[in-house]
């Protein structure tokens, strides 16, 4: 609660990193594990330098991007659509949700060589896959917004004679779009994880796969390189949606 | 006041239904949904899809005795589902080992909490190859996977449920003289119960994701292999045949616990 006791916390917080990264450093450097398990600290840095100043990167984060925004348009445009048919209606909701909330149980990843089978192994298969996973969270979230809206407002603003559109825009959005805009950041965020996952085990570019293809060559310090590059895309990613989601006002907590 | 949602409800229904008996039932009119669904696929299925790649469900279910029958599908199928359950195990032990301190102590949680919360943020499918480089390519990285899924919704929800309690409770206990093995044991686990079975739902579905992408990554003789194979000779009724045994292992363990869930929690809904 009080400062002191933060600055404790996070002194400790600052001390475990800085131990982690000095333990790293100093392990590789005693030669106790193989730099092919753990590449030296120094090594995975000058790699870091050398990737991000390589076209190889930009090609791969290019493909990777691509499938992501694709993959999220796709799946925005078609579960902000069926979530605010099927949410509009009470009935709708009570036949819909459940279905699409236990399709969304079962995990997708099983259906990973269906989608590979249809799709192939290009980037067609990693949008596909990419929206099947980004689109539960937005439509569930766009049906659970839509619904929850006081049907009082409706009532009132109805017989204060707005027409549909009206009430779309003055009423069910505003209400609504807290909750929306998290289903969009959750689908966003394992809509990325599932690209990359996909490339990882069946790709030919993009960011997975030459993490894959660097493992594979045993070329580990690069690859830590790429995991490093691809955790900070991740945190930038994690970073945007926050700010995007404050910006349309502090959604309530929901998944 | 549902009767006032109810009927607002349907004044701006989009999609009125008619039938009196799908209207009362919305259960009924989702089962035949269900239904529709798989009788389209079977007349697509005979109609204007390629059987090289989609094949009608009616082909799927009597490719299923000769997919199930072949002891490498057996043995494939066996073995998933023990690292599924052996991850599982560990990720629940280990995660409310950990829990549990944190969760307790104030200083530690907010020491500890934010560095757990970082580790959680990375994509963890990208150090997948880092798992199989450490634990092989049996058995060991694909536990080791499905546990560093798991593992992290149960340590957030165990530390959720331990601070739900309320502090009313724990002093009472004290008072009484309640040691802290016995406060624990009488207070904190029982009133974490939700959160705990929250996380545990979350964590089954993190362990599967794991043993699955781990399974599907790389595997010599696991799922991941068969399915890597019927999908290369192109044999669809038996990838479907396999991804149905998967899907049906998913929602089994989902509504295991779910159903334990209940068990565990039914003082929780008399008391209200």
């Amino acid at each position: 609660m009080n400062a002191r006791f933060d600055w404790h916390a996070r002194a400790i917080q600052i001390g475990f990193v800085v131990a982690l990264i000095a333990l790293w450093y100093y392990v590789g450097r005693s030669g106790l594990v193989s730099a092919i398990f753990l590449p030296q600290l120094p090594h995975v840095a000058g790699k870091f330098i050398q990737i991000v100043q390589s076209s190889t990167l930009y090609a791969n984060l290019a493909v990777t991007l691509f499938e992501l925004v694709v993959a999220v348009a796709i799946a925005s445009s078609f579960g902000l659509t069926i979530g605010y048919l099927v949410g509009r209606s009470r009935y709708a909701s009570l036949v819909f949700e459940p279905l699409l909330a236990g399709l969304f149980a079962i995990p997708l990843v099983v259906f990973l060589p269906l989608f590979i089978l249809f799709f192939g192994i290009g980037v067609e298969s990693k949008i596909a896959f990419g929206a099947a996973y980004a689109f539960f969270p937005i439509v569930l979230n766009t049906i659970g917004g839509i619904s929850q809206v006081d049907p009082r407002f409706v009532t009132v603003a109805r017989s204060m004679g707005a027409n549909e559109h009206q009430l779309f825009r003055r009423v069910l959005l505003p209400a609504a779009l807290p909750v929306i805009v998290t289903g969009l950041r959750i689908g966003c965020t394992i809509g990325f994880l599932a690209i990359l996952g996909s490339e990882m085990i069946a790709g030919l570019r993009g960011l997975g796969s030459r993490i894959v293809t660097l493992a594979e060559g045993m070329n580990t310090a690069e690859m830590f390189a790429y995991i490093v590059f691809v955790i900070i895309l991740a945190m930038i990613l994690n970073v945007t949606l926050s700010n995007m989601q404050r910006r349309f006002g502090e959604a309530p907590r929901s998944a | 006041m549902s009767e006032a949602i109810a009927t607002a409800g349907a004044r701006t229904s989009a999609v009125p239904a008619r039938h009196p008996v799908f209207r009362r039932n919305p259960a009924a009119a989702r089962l035949g949904i269900v239904v529709l669904a798989f009788v389209l696929w079977e007349l697509a299925g005979h109609t204007i899809l390629d059987p090289n790649f989609l094949s009608p469900p009616s082909a799927i279910i009597a490719a299923m005795p000769r997919v199930l029958g072949d002891p490498g599908v057996q043995r494939a199928l066996e073995a998933s589902f023990i690292e599924l359950i052996v991850a599982f195990v560990l990720a629940v032990v280990a995660g409310v080992a950990i829990g549990l301190p944190i969760g307790l102590s104030g200083f530690t949680r907010r020491a500890t909490l934010p560095l757990i919360l970082l580790l959680y943020s990375i994509p963890q499918v990208t150090i997948l190859p880092l798992f199989v480089l450490y634990f092989g390519i049996g058995a060991g990285s694909k536990i080791a996977f499905g546990v560093s899924h798991g593992i992290f919704p149960i340590i957030l929800n165990v530390v959720a449920g331990v601070q739900s309690v309320e502090a009313a409770h724990l002093i009472a206990a004290r008072s009484m003289g309640a040691t802290r093995l016995q406060t624990i044991h009488r207070v904190v686990l029982p009133h974490m119960t939700p959160s705990l079975f929250t996380g545990l739902r979350l964590a089954m579905s993190g362990t599967l994701l794991g043993v699955l992408l781990a399974e599907l990554y790389v595997s010599t003789g696991g799922i991941g292999y068969y399915t890597r194979i019927f999908a290369d000779s192109f044999d669809p009724p038996a990838t479907f045949t396999l991804v149905t045994m998967l899907a049906l292992m998913a929602v089994a363990l989902n509504e295991t616990v779910r159903l334990a869930e209940r068990r565990a929690s039914f003082w929780r809904t008399h008391q209200r």
